[in-house]
């Protein structure tokens, strides 16, 4: 017997998903303009949106209680500091992994 | 000759995506859905953070509206991936529903930049790398589902590959250009619609926000070029 709630969560996540993918091509994709605006924010939002992502990722970081977040600061500070140095994307992300993996099941 | 550059180009993909895909497959395993809700889940859904967030969604007994509005939040970037590549993908058939679907952070970053070199096609490119992307997304899936399921080892944390594949990505974007506006108005809209909205509910603020905060920049970058 399949597991239906979590078969329906996943079918909307998809549905949305997929949505949200096609939505542009079918309003822009005719031989319209695509407006200068558009054309702009799909410039910069890119940069901007890494960027709430990388919040998103640390949203629920309590810095006053329990690991006061020092687990993802460190590794975070790992993360980017062993990417600008080796610029290597396996490299940064496995070992920045393990380093929290390490420090959230060891160290604290 | 196509599919070796497309092959070259997707390497760093790979990396990551087997990685991250493993790390979605352990962790979707420590929660008891097995192999297929992870080949399901990366083949359908194959939106990354999506499915780290679908993981919590399924275990946490969210609601099917509370999901819909939850990726509308996580995955609204994808309506701008699509708009800067609506030009791009203009003549691409037969491959072009596949590769609109197919249109993932990683894969967007490998298919917006720059022109092909001689002897490339460029839409088999598009193509290729496309499907290179979601194979090894499936692939770190079953590998980590199936690890997960094997080994009994303590997952806990695993789930910050997904904060590291974005720090590198936002990092390599930084270094990739001396305009940092953008990027910096995007962390300090967040981190404000964060304290003021709380973890459940700042996506929407932070994404109108930082449309505002952009397009007020626009305004002011046009003024200044019209010498006003």
């Amino acid at each position: 017997m399949i597991d239906m709630r979590a078969a329906a969560l996943i079918a909307v996540c998809t549905a949305v998903t997929m949505l949200l993918r096609f939505l542009p091509f079918l309003i822009f994709g005719g031989k319209k303009e695509i407006p200068g605006y558009i054309t702009y924010l799909s410039g910069v939002l890119p940069y901007a949106i890494m960027g709430m992502l990388v919040v998103y990722c640390l949203r629920n970081v309590d810095l006053f209680a329990g690991t006061h977040g020092i687990p993802e600061i460190l590794a975070s500070a790992a993360v980017v500091g062993l990417h600008v140095w080796k610029r290597n994307t396996l490299l940064s992300i496995a070992v920045g992994t393990v380093f929290y993996m390490f420090l959230v099941q060891v160290v604290f | 000759m196509t599919f070796r550059y497309a092959w070259k180009r997707s390497i760093p993909v790979m990396a990551g995506y087997i990685v991250l895909g493993m790390g979605f497959g352990m962790l979707l395993a420590a929660k008891g859905y097995g192999v297929i809700w992870a080949i399901a889940m990366s083949v359908f859904i194959y939106a990354g953070s999506m499915q780290y967030v679908a993981i919590d969604l399924i275990t946490g007994g969210a609601s099917l509206i509370a999901a819909a509005l939850m990726t509308l939040m996580v995955n609204a970037r994808h309506l701008f991936y699509g708009i800067s590549m609506v030009e791009r993908y203009k003549d691409t058939k037969p491959y072009k529903p596949y590769l609109i679907f197919a249109l993932t952070d990683e894969t967007y970053s490998l298919v917006c930049s720059g022109d092909v070199p001689e002897g490339v096609e460029e839409k088999k490119y598009f193509f290729l790398v496309s499907l290179l992307n979601q194979f090894y997304w499936v692939f770190g899936s079953v590998i980590g589902s199936v690890l997960g399921s094997v080994l009994n080892i303590n997952t806990e944390g695993i789930d910050f590959s997904m904060t590291a594949l974005f720090l590198v990505v936002f990092t390599e974007q930084w270094t990739s250009t001396k305009d940092h506006r953008s990027a910096i108005a995007g962390v300090t809209a967040s981190v404000i619609c964060l304290l003021v909205f709380g973890p459940s509910a700042f996506l929407i603020p932070s994404m109108i926000s930082i449309t505002v905060i952009l397009t007020v920049m626009r305004g002011r970058k046009r003024r200044k070029a019209a010498g006003l």
